[in-house]
C-alpha cells in the first residue's frame, strides 16, 4: 500500500508541477529581461480558455494547444506595449491583466457556448495525449528547462536579455536593442504561460472552468522567486509546490483528527497557500533580483 | 579620426541642452570640452554616440555626414564612449562585458576561448591589465574603467569619448591614466574628455572647447590658455576659485568618535578602527576616493544603516549615542545633509513646504495640537518661506514640487532645512555634487558662516579643491581607515594624494 | 483648474476602455448601444436605481480607500477581498455571538470587530514584508484564498444553522443591526437595502483625506510611499510604515461587513463580495489614490454593477462578467497613462518582486 501511494505521488508531482513549470520559465524570460510579470495567472487562462474551446471546434489538441500558444501571446503583447511603450506600473498592468481573464473567458464562452464560463467537455482521445502516466507537456517542460539553461548563459541572445534585466543602460551602451529584447521576453512569456494553462484544460483535464488556474500563476511566480531567477533551481522549487499540492489531493478524504472525522476540506485546500507565503518569506532575502526588473528604461530622463 | 559636430541643438522639453553647436576635434588629438553640470557637454557627445538624436544639426565623421541614430551606428563607424557612470553589468565577468553586443561564434554558441584571446591582446597592447575572468562587481574602480576602455577599443574605436573619467580616481591613478591616454594617441587615436576639472584639462589635453548654458563659448588651443580664463568662460563672470574663510576658533569637542568599525549587513568591513573628534566651530574634512568608508561613516553617524554592525564609540557633547535613531539625533542637534540629494535628501514629488520639515515633521512647531497629530500648515508655510528666502531657493514658491528646482537650488534647500534647525554638528557630504559655480560659491560661503556661529561640522568631498580649501583639519580615509590628518593649508594636493592610495605622507 | 486637468486623464481612460468593451461586445454578436445602455441606464431611477446604485457603491468605496491608502505608502494591496471576508466574518460573530448586549453597546462592537479583524489580516502581508521583505502582492493574494477557505470553513461547521442548505450562518441579533435609509429619506422604501453605511463611507472619505494630508501619520505614510531612502533620512520607520499602512489598508477593507452584515443580510453570507477587492484597484487607480476620486469612481463602477443585472438578463450573449473586463481595461488604460500623458511616471507604487 505504501508504495503504490508514493508511485501515484511522484506522478501526481509532475502532473501538477508541470503547469508550473510552463509558467514559471515563461515568467524567467520576462524578469530576466527586467519586465515583471504578474500576470502569469492571467496568461495561463488566456492558454487554458483559447486550448479548450479551439480543441472543442477542430477536434485537434495540437490546433489547440497552437490556439493558446497564439492568444497568451498576443495578450503578453499587450502588457507588453502598455509597461514598456507606456511606462505603465508593471504589477497594476499585470493586475489588469488577471482582472480581464475573470471576466473575458465567462463572456466569450457565454457567447459561445451560452455557458456561464465554462467550455463544454471534450471527449479523451481529443486531448494532449499522454505516455504512460506522463503527459508529453511534462516531457517537453524538462525539455524546455534544459533548453532554457543553454539558451540563458550559452548564446549571445541569453547574454543579451540577463544584460538588459540588469543594466539596460550598459545594454544599450553596447549596441543592443533593449526595448526589442525586453518585448521578446514578454512575448515568450505569454507563450510559455499560455501552454501551462492549456495543459490544465485539455492535458489534466478535459474542459476549462472558470478560474481553474486558483492562483498558479502566483505560486509559479514564487517558484521562480525561490529558484533566484535561475531555470533548474525554478523547476524544482515548481517540484516543490506540485508535490504541496499532490499531497493536499492524497490527503483529502485521507486525513483524519484525532477524534476519527475527516479533516475538512478548507484547511486541506489552504496547504499550497500557506507553503507559499512561507517559502516566499524564508527564501526571498537571499534572493538576488535581476537588477534592473521593474524600471523602465528612458534614456532620456 | 576626426569628429565635428555642425549646429547641433538639442531640446529636453523646456531645457535647450545644445544650442547649435559647433565643435571641431582633430584627429589625433586629446580634446577636452569643458563646462559646469548642465552646460550640455554629455548630452552633445551623447548624440556624437547615438544615444540621443540631435533635433537639428549633422554630425561628421571625417568630414563626410553621418547619420548616426544609436549606439551600434556609432560603434560601427568607430567611435566609443565611456560614461561618466560606468555601463557595466556588475553580476556579469569582465569578458561578458566586453563582448557584450558583438560576441564571437554563433547565434546558437558563444565562443569563450576567441572571445578570452581577442581580450588577451588587446590589454597587451594597450598595456591595460585586467583579469578577464573576473565578476565586475569584484573589481576596484579603477579596473573597471580599464574594463570600459577595453570594450571600447574591442568594438575597435577610433574616437573615444570620456565622460568625467578621473571623477574617481585618485591623483596617482589620474597619471596613470593620462599616460593610457598618451599611448592611444601615439597609435593614432583620437580622445575626447568632457570634464569639468580644469586643472586636468591643462596638463592633458591638445585642444579645449569651452560650454555653456548650451552654447560653444569658446575653442582654444590648450597651451595658450589658462585655468582663470577658462573659468570665466566657463562661468560668464570672474570667480572665485578659492572660498575666503579666517582662521577657526575650535572650542570643546561635540563629537568624539573612537575605534568605529562598521561590517554591513552583507559581511564587508566598510570601517576600521576610526577615531576622531570635532569641535565646535571647526570644520574637518574628510577626504578619500569614493567607496573608502566615507558614506558609511557619515550615515551611521547620521543614525542610518542600523542593519550594520557597529562596534567602537560614538559619543555627542558626552552622551553615548550609539543606542539614538535618527530622529532622536536631529533632536539634540545633529544635522545631515546626504551626498544623494535625491535618494536621501528630497522627496521630490512633495512640495518645498513638505521637504523642509522632513525629519521634524513630528513635533512643534510642524505639528501641533494633541499627540501633535495634525500638520500645521501656516507654521510650515513660514519655516519653509524663511528657508527659502535665507538660503536663496528659486524659484522662491513653497507650493512647488520639489523636482521642479535644478540640482544647485535643491541642494539649497536641503542645506537650509538642516542649518535652520539649528544644529550643533553638522554632517555634510558632497556639499555641491552637480551644483552651478554661483550655487557652490553660495553653499561654501553658509559652510563657513555656520562654522563661525559655533556649529561642528564634520564635511566629507571627494574634490579635493574643495575639501581642503573648506576645513580647518583634514582626514584622509583609505580602505575604512584614517591613512593620515594633515593641516590642508600646509599639504600640497599630491602629498594627500598618497594618502588617499594608502601611502605615507 | 488643476482639478479639471487632473479629470482629464481618468476621462478619457474611462472612454477609451468603453471604446474597447464596445468592440468586445461586438465581436460576441450583440449590440454595443443597447448594452451600454441597459448599462448605465438602469442606474438612475428612482428609487430603484440610485438606491442600489449607492448600495453597490459602498463597498466598493471602502475597498478603494483601502487600496488608495495602500498605494499612497507604496504598496500594493491585491488582499482587500480576502480582508473583507474575514472581517464580515467576524462583524457577524460578534452579532451572533453577544445577542445580550443593547444596540448602543453591540453595534459599535459589531464595527469595531470587523475593523480590526480586517487590520490584522492585512497585518500579516504587512510584517511579512517589513520583516523578511517578500513582496506583499503574492502574499496578499495567497491570502485571499485561505481567508476563503477558513471562513468557509468556519461558516459550514460551526455557525450554520443546522438544516440551512445555504452557505450563511445563524442571523445577527437584531440590537445589530444599522437602519436602512429608507427609515430616514422620504420616497425610499426599505426594502432597497441603502443604509447607514454609505454614510459612513463618506465619513471614512473625509477622514483619509485628513489622514494623509493633514496628520503627520499621513506625511510618514506618503513619504514612505514616495521615497523610503528618503523618509528612512528623516527618521521615519520604514517597517512600522509598512505594517502601519497594511493596517489602515485592511480597516478599511473591513469596514464592508458593515454594509453588508449589519445592514443588508444580518448575517454572514459566504461569497457575498462581488468582486469588491479587486474592484477595489480599480477604482482607486481611477480616483488617483484620492478620496474624492475614490467616491467618483465608486460611483461609476457601481453604475456598472448595477447595470450588469439587466445587461445578464436582457440581452443574448453578454454576461454582466462585461463589467470585469471594462474594470480591466480601465485599469490598463490608466495604468498606461504616459498615453495621455506623455514624459511622466505617474505616482503609484513603484515595486519589486
Amino acid at each position: 500500500m505504501r508504495s503504490i501511494l508514493t508511485l501515484s505521488l511522484v506522478f501526481s508531482t509532475i502532473r501538477l508541477a508541470t503547469p508550473l513549470v510552463w509558467a514559471a520559465i515563461g515568467g524567467l524570460y520576462s524578469e530576466r529581461s527586467g519586465v515583471i510579470n504578474i500576470a502569469l495567472e492571467g496568461l495561463m487562462l488566456a492558454g487554458a480558455f483559447t486550448a479548450a474551446a479551439m480543441t472543442f471546434y477542430t477536434h485537434s489538441p495540437w490546433l489547440g494547444l497552437g490556439s493558446a500558444i497564439i492568444a497568451a501571446a498576443f495578450f503578453a503583447l499587450l502588457l507588453a506595449v502598455v509597461c514598456i511603450r507606456f511606462k505603465a506600473n508593471e504589477v497594476v498592468a499585470g493586475t489588469g491583466i488577471n482582472i480581464l481573464f475573470l471576466g473575458l473567458p465567462a463572456v466569450l464562452s457565454g457567447a459561445l457556448f451560452l455557458s456561464s464560463g465554462s467550455t463544454p467537455q471534450i471527449p479523451k482521445d481529443q486531448l494532449l495525449p499522454e505516455f504512460g502516466r506522463l503527459s508529453v507537456v511534462s516531457i517537453l517542460a524538462v525539455l524546455l528547462v534544459a533548453l532554457t539553461q543553454y539558451v540563458l548563459y550559452r548564446t549571445p541572445f541569453g547574454l543579451r536579455l540577463r544584460s538588459v534585466g540588469e543594466n539596460p543602460g550598459a545594454a544599450d551602451a553596447a549596441g543592443i536593442r533593449v526595448l526589442r529584447m525586453r518585448y521578446t521576453g514578454v512575448i515568450l512569456s505569454g507563450m510559455l504561460a499560455g501552454v501551462g494553462g492549456a495543459y490544465l484544460s485539455i492535458g489534466q483535464s478535459s474542459l476549462f472552468t472558470r478560474n481553474m488556474t486558483a492562483g498558479r500563476g502566483f505560486i509559479a511566480l514564487a517558484a521562480l522567486i525561490f529558484g533566484k531567477w535561475r531555470p533548474v533551481p525554478t523547476m524544482l522549487a515548481c517540484l516543490l509546490f506540485g508535490f504541496a499540492d499532490a499531497l493536499t489531493i492524497q490527503m483529502q478524504g485521507v486525513a483524519k483528527l484525532p477524534s476519527g472525522e475527516d479533516v475538512p476540506v478548507q484547511f486541506i485546500q489552504m496547504i499550497p497557500y500557506v507553503v507559499t507565503i512561507i517559502v516566499l518569506a524564508g527564501f526571498i532575502g537571499q534572493s538576488r533580483a535581476p537588477g534592473a526588473l521593474g524600471v523602465a528604461y528612458d534614456k532620456e530622463s | 579620426m576626426k569628429l565635428e559636430l555642425r549646429d547641433i541643438s538639442k531640446r529636453f522639453g523646456d531645457v535647450l541642452a545644445n544650442d547649435h553647436l559647433n565643435i571641431t576635434i582633430p584627429s589625433g588629438t586629446i580634446h577636452a570640452i569643458v563646462g559646469e553640470n548642465g552646460a550640455g557637454k554629455s548630452t552633445a557627445m551623447r548624440i556624437a554616440y547615438g544615444f540621443y538624436r540631435a533635433d537639428s544639426g549633422d554630425i561628421l565623421v571625417d568630414d563626410q555626414v553621418r547619420d548616426i541614430r544609436a549606439p551600434l551606428d556609432a560603434i560601427a563607424l568607430g567611435i566609443g564612449m565611456v560614461h561618466q557612470h560606468f555601463m557595466l553589468v556588475r553580476p556579469m565577468t569582465v569578458t561578458e562585458n566586453i563582448v557584450l553586443g558583438a560576441e564571437p561564434g554563433s547565434a546558437l554558441s558563444l565562443d569563450v576561448k576567441q572571445a578570452a584571446a581577442s581580450i588577451r591582446a588587446l590589454s597587451a597592447e594597450f598595456r591595460l591589465a585586467v583579469d578577464a575572468d573576473a565578476v565586475v562587481e569584484d573589481l576596484s574602480v579603477g579596473q573597471q574603467q580599464r574594463v570600459e576602455l577595453l570594450k571600447a577599443l574591442y568594438r575597435r574605436a577610433e574616437l573615444l569619448i570620456l565622460d568625467e573619467p578621473t571623477a574617481v580616481l585618485t591623483p596617482q591613478e589620474v597619471e596613470e591614466f593620462f599616460s593610457i591616454l598618451r599611448r592611444m594617441r601615439e597609435q593614432g587615436k583620437t580622445v575626447v574628455i568632457i570634464t569639468h576639472k580644469l586643472s586636468e584639462v591643462l596638463a592633458i589635453s591638445d585642444n579645449v572647447t569651452v560650454m555653456r548654458d548650451g552654447r560653444v563659448v569658446g575653442n582654444l588651443k590648450t597651451c595658450e590658455t589658462s585655468a582663470t580664463e577658462l573659468a570665466r568662460l566657463m562661468v560668464g563672470r570672474d570667480v572665485l576659485l578659492r572660498v575666503q574663510k579666517v582662521p577657526a576658533k575650535p572650542g570643546d569637542a561635540v563629537l568624539s568618535v573612537r575605534d568605529l568599525s562598521i561590517t554591513t549587513s552583507a559581511g564587508s568591513r566598510r570601517l576600521d578602527k576610526v577615531s576622531f573628534d570635532v569641535h565646535a566651530g571647526e570644520i574637518v574634512g574628510v577626504a578619500g576616493v569614493e567607496g573608502n568608508g566615507q558614506t558609511e561613516l557619515i550615515e551611521v553617524l547620521a543614525g542610518l544603516l542600523a542593519e550594520s554592525q557597529i562596534t567602537g564609540s560614538v559619543t555627542f557633547n558626552g552622551r553615548d549615542i550609539h543606542q539614538f535613531d535618527t530622529r532622536r539625533r536631529r533632536e539634540i542637534g545633529i544635522a545631515h545633509v546626504p551626498e544623494d540629494r535625491h535618494r536621501r535628501g528630497l522627496l521630490l514629488e512633495f512640495s518645498l513646504s513638505e521637504n523642509v520639515i522632513l525629519g521634524v515633521h513630528y513635533r512643534p512647531p510642524a505639528a501641533r495640537g494633541i499627540a501633535s497629530a495634525l500638520l500645521d500648515e501656516q507654521a510650515i508655510r513660514r519655516r519653509a518661506e524663511l528657508v527659502i528666502r535665507e538660503f536663496d531657493v528659486r524659484p522662491p514658491n513653497p507650493a512647488l514640487p520639489a523636482r521642479a528646482l535644478s540640482g544647485g537650488n535643491q541642494q539649497k534647500l536641503i542645506i537650509g532645512r538642516e542649518f535652520e534647525l539649528p544644529p550643533t554638528l553638522l554632517l555634510i557630504s558632497q556639499p555641491t555634487r552637480g551644483v552651478d559655480i554661483g550655487a557652490i560659491e553660495f553653499i561654501h560661503r553658509k559652510i563657513v558662516a555656520l562654522r563661525d556661529s559655533g556649529c561642528a561640522v564634520l564635511l566629507v568631498s571627494a574634490e579635493l579643491e574643495e575639501v581642503t580649501a573648506l576645513s580647518d583639519r583634514l582626514l584622509v580615509l583609505h580602505n575604512g581607515r584614517i591613512a593620515g590628518e594633515v593641516d590642508p593649508a600646509q599639504t600640497s594636493h599630491e602629498q594627500v594624494g598618497l594618502l588617499m592610495t594608502g601611502g605615507h605622507a | 483648474m488643476k482639478l479639471l486637468r487632473e479629470l482629464r486623464f481618468p476621462l478619457l481612460a474611462v472612454l477609451c476602455a468603453f471604446a474597447v468593451g464596445a468592440i468586445v461586445v461586438l465581436l460576441i454578436g450583440d449590440n454595443p448601444v443597447e448594452t451600454f445602455a441597459l448599462l448605465l441606464g438602469s442606474a438612475f431611477s428612482w428609487p430603484d436605481g440610485i438606491g442600489y446604485t449607492l448600495f453597490f457603491a459602498t463597498p466598493l468605496i471602502f475597498t478603494g480607500l483601502a487600496v488608495a491608502v495602500a498605494l499612497r505608502g507604496g504598496l500594493l494591496n491585491i488582499g482587500a477581498e480576502g480582508q473583507l471576508y474575514v472581517a464580515a466574518f467576524a462583524t457577524a460573530w460578534v452579532g451572533i455571538t453577544f445577542t445580550g448586549l443593547p444596540s448602543v453597546m453591540l453595534v459599535p462592537l459589531c464595527c469595531l470587530a470587523g475593523i480590526a479583524a480586517g487590520a490584522g489580516w492585512a497585518a500579516i502581508p504587512g510584517v511579512l514584508k517589513a520583516r523578511f521583505g517578500s513582496h506583499e502582492v503574492i502574499n496578499t493574494i495567497m491570502l485571499n484564498f485561505i481567508a476563503v477557505a477558513l471562513v468557509g470553513y468556519l461558516t459550514q461547521y460551526h455557525y450554520r444553522l443546522p438544516g440551512d442548505p445555504i452557505m450563511e450562518t445563524a442571523p445577527i441579533s437584531g440590537a445589530a443591526h444599522i437602519p436602512r435609509l429608507g427609515t430616514f429619506v422620504p420616497g425610499l422604501p426599505t426594502r432597497i437595502p441603502l443604509n447607514v453605511a454609505f454614510l459612513l463611507a463618506l465619513i471614512a472619505c473625509w477622514l483619509v483625506y485628513v489622514l494623509l494630508w493633514r496628520t503627520r501619520w499621513g506625511y510618514e505614510i506618503r513619504a514612505t510611499g514616495q521615497n523610503p531612502a528618503a523618509a528612512e533620512y528623516g527618521g521615519i520607520s520604514i517597517r512600522k510604515e509598512i505594517v502601519l499602512t497594511m493596517a489602515i489598508s485592511g480597516a478599511l477593507a473591513g469596514m464592508v461587513g458593515i454594509n453588508e452584515v449589519l445592514g443588508y443580510r444580518y448575517r454572514y453570507y459566504d461569497g457575498f463580495s462581488d468582486n469588491y477587492g479587486f474592484t477595489g484597484i480599480a477604482v482607486a487607480l481611477l480616483g488617483r489614490n484620492h478620496p474624492v476620486g475614490v467616491i467618483a469612481a465608486a460611483f461609476l463602477f457601481a453604475v456598472l454593477q448595477r447595470g450588469g443585472v439587466p445587461v445578464d438578463a436582457f440581452t443574448q450573449r453578454v454576461s454582466k462578467d462585461i463589467v470585469l473586463i471594462l474594470q480591466a481595461l480601465v485599469i490598463l488604460f490608466v495604468a498606461a497613462e504616459t498615453l495621455f500623458r506623455p514624459g511622466g511616471r505617474p505616482q503609484g507604487a513603484r515595486t519589486k518582486i
